[in-house]
């Protein structure tokens, strides 16, 4: 492919071609502070493709596949580029990752322990993330945490995190404008924006921590915590996890240690400031 | 080329000590990208290989052995399926070459499972498959009226709870394909496993293999059937099997395989121009994976429609799936 970059997230490297110069030049200044990985071999390859030879030049439109692809993938816009690599470096992770389990979860560390927070797109567990990056904790990844099938531990999978629609102006203004990528209006997700983790969240990228906390944010409700039974959070993460089944009893095996051996809570919460202070009380009281 | 390093590779494990960074990431896409990263797992056990490449290797590895355990699963619940019938369930493909220990199954990706039964016994096995919870995939009318008067299998169907495939062959080519093998002779011929399964004669898992890769279809993942052959190749008779080929009408096709496979994987063999051409696109890949000779690749498309049905009855079924809205790619 004519234009690539190769880059390091956590324990996974992605090569990344593209038919076009755009999405490369905005990965490779997104993450410079990333290890440069160029002429290593990778894990994954990722390709950024016309979705047919005259889509190049014309009202250009990208394929996203790979090692691992799904054939009826939506096209894009290559405005959407960026995210159109992003969602090429989650496919390979999705469908292709075999060493650790991977829950669909955001997770942040403090004081050598780990939060994760699973829910689905729109629970607010990308942006919370985000804001606990910010203040006081270590972001360690917004969309994968990925638990140690041997020592149960997380390891921090910290790309750029993923900001929709209202999220976006919350977090523009905690972290500024240099820590942040193009506005990507209109994609399938609504309007998306990406945001560059902070230095230390790069920097500390191979530390993996034991988890303490497990909860499952709900943005947009009066604040509220319940309860969630290890049953129903057992059956939840199978279904957040891509390669659950694929791991067999490895997987089970880790699962299982995971859900007994951390408190769990549901949070409903209506804005983000409501949420940290649920989140640090939740977080004070856990064993 | 990367499939030509993948080839290399395959043939001489060896080789791969050579290899630069930038030519691993063409290897191992390229073995991806033909499904070929478990047998190139296995043929590189013991071989020095660099570090970032020993987990992809051990991941694929892991992935080969729950492909073969879920794949030996699924020929157990089919012939549990079918076990009042009377039929005999032979396996075919990797579900066979697994459930056999061949070493055509070691490291294979294996995806539907794919049996075949007398073509008498093919309504009381779909009745038998419906009911024990296996469903139509194919909604289309059209489509499923063409499976069932052209071609050599019933539409798939997929288990409702297990979400896997089966194809429920009669016969190994087309109806409409002009060499006509005889699948009666096959089923006789078949191997008992055990439990109610059986698998082809080694001849005709030879046979078989040759139809599928070089009678039928355009030569997608052309590489993996020709390493399934040059494998089975080892336990035939090379006597009958060119008999058996000449009784089933593909003579030709098994002497082009066994040139094929001995090129590209074996000790060499002397290629006509046409094998040349075969062996052009079955290397069609870069150092991404992407496929590469587009018009060759189309031309082998092209070519498989051809094979498959006579002229007008070509033409009729183009313009059916144009009409329909599909494209080749």
């Amino acid at each position: 492919m004519r234009h690539a970059v190769t880059l390091r997230i956590g324990p996974a490297t992605f090569r990344i071609g593209s038919a076009w110069p755009q999405p490369i030049a905005q990965l490779s200044r997104l993450y410079s502070a990333y290890p440069d990985m160029a002429g290593h071999i990778a894990d994954f390859t990722v390709r950024l493709q016309p979705t047919n030879m005259a889509r190049r030049w014309l009202r250009p439109s990208i394929f996203i596949t790979g090692d691992h692809g799904l054939a009826d993938a939506a096209p894009m816009s290559l405005a959407h580029g960026l995210l159109a690599a992003e969602m090429g470096m989650n496919l390979q992770m999705a469908l292709g990752w075999r060493r650790h389990l991977l829950l669909h979860a955001s997770s942040v560390e403090k004081d050598g322990r780990v939060l994760v927070m699973t829910g689905e797109s729109g629970s607010g567990k990308s942006t919370l993330s985000a804001l606990l990056g910010e203040r006081g904790w270590r972001f360690m990844g917004d969309e994968f945490a990925l638990l140690d099938l041997i020592t149960g531990h997380i390891l921090p999978f910290p790309r750029l995190v993923s900001l929709k629609n209202s999220a976006i102006a919350v977090v523009e203004q905690a972290v500024g404008e240099p820590r942040m990528g193009p506005l990507l209006i209109g994609t399938a997700k609504g309007d998306i924006r990406h945001m560059v983790p902070r230095a230390d969240a790069v920097a500390r990228m191979d530390e993996d921590a034991p988890p303490r906390l497990l909860l499952f944010p709900r943005f947009g409700h009066a604040p509220a915590i319940r309860p969630v039974g290890q049953a129903e959070i057992f059956m939840r993460l199978t279904q957040a996890s891509t390669n659950y089944v694929a791991l067999g009893q490895p997987g089970f095996t880790a699962l299982t240690r995971f859900v007994r051996g951390i408190p769990a809570h549901a949070i409903d919460f209506p804005d983000g400031d409501t949420a940290i202070a649920m989140v640090e009380e939740l977080w004070g009281n856990a064993p | 080329m990367s499939a030509t390093l993948l080839i290399r590779a395959l043939r001489d494990p060896a080789f791969a000590a050579m290899l630069d960074t930038s030519a691993w990431n063409g290897l191992l896409a390229a073995a991806r990208a033909e499904r070929l990263i478990g047998t190139l797992a296995l043929r590189l056990e013991g071989q020095s290989v660099p570090d970032a490449v020993r987990p992809i290797l051990t991941d694929a590895l892991a992935d080969t052995a729950r492909d073969a355990q879920q794949a030996i699963w699924e020929a157990d619940r089919a012939a549990f399926a079918l076990r009042d019938t009377g039929l005999p369930v032979i396996l075919l493909k990797g579900g066979a070459y697994v459930a056999a220990g061949l070493s055509a199954g070691r490291g294979r990706f294996i995806g539907d499972l794919d049996i075949l039964v007398p073509r008498a016994g093919l309504e009381v096995a779909e009745r038998a498959l419906m009911a024990a919870g296996w469903e139509w995939v194919k909604e289309d009318p059209y489509d499923d009226a063409y499976y069932r008067q052209w071609m050599h299998e019933l539409p798939p169907m997929i288990h409702g709870e297990r979400d896997r495939m089966i194809d429920v062959h009669h016969t190994i080519l087309p109806l409409t394909a002009r060499p006509t093998p005889d699948a009666a002779a096959m089923v006789a011929d078949a191997v008992p496993l055990g439990n109610g399964l059986f698998l082809l004669s080694a001849e005709d898992r030879v046979i078989h293999a040759v139809a599928h890769m070089l009678a039928d279809g355009d030569l997608q993942g052309g590489l993996r059937n020709l390493w399934d052959i040059h494998c089975l190749l080892a336990d035939v008779e090379p006597a009958v099997l060119a008999m058996r080929a000449a009784r089933h009408g593909l003579s030709r096709r098994v002497a082009q395989a066994r040139r094929l496979a001995a090129y590209l994987y074996g000790d060499g063999a002397s290629l006509t121009p046409w094998d040349r051409i075969i062996a052009a696109r079955l290397s069609a890949r870069n150092g991404w994976g992407q496929e590469t000779r587009k018009l060759l690749v189309f031309a082998f498309f092209v070519r498989s429609h051809w094979l498959r049905m006579p002229p007008l009855m070509l033409a009729r079924h183009l313009f059916t799936k144009w009409r329909k809205g599909h494209r080749p790619q």
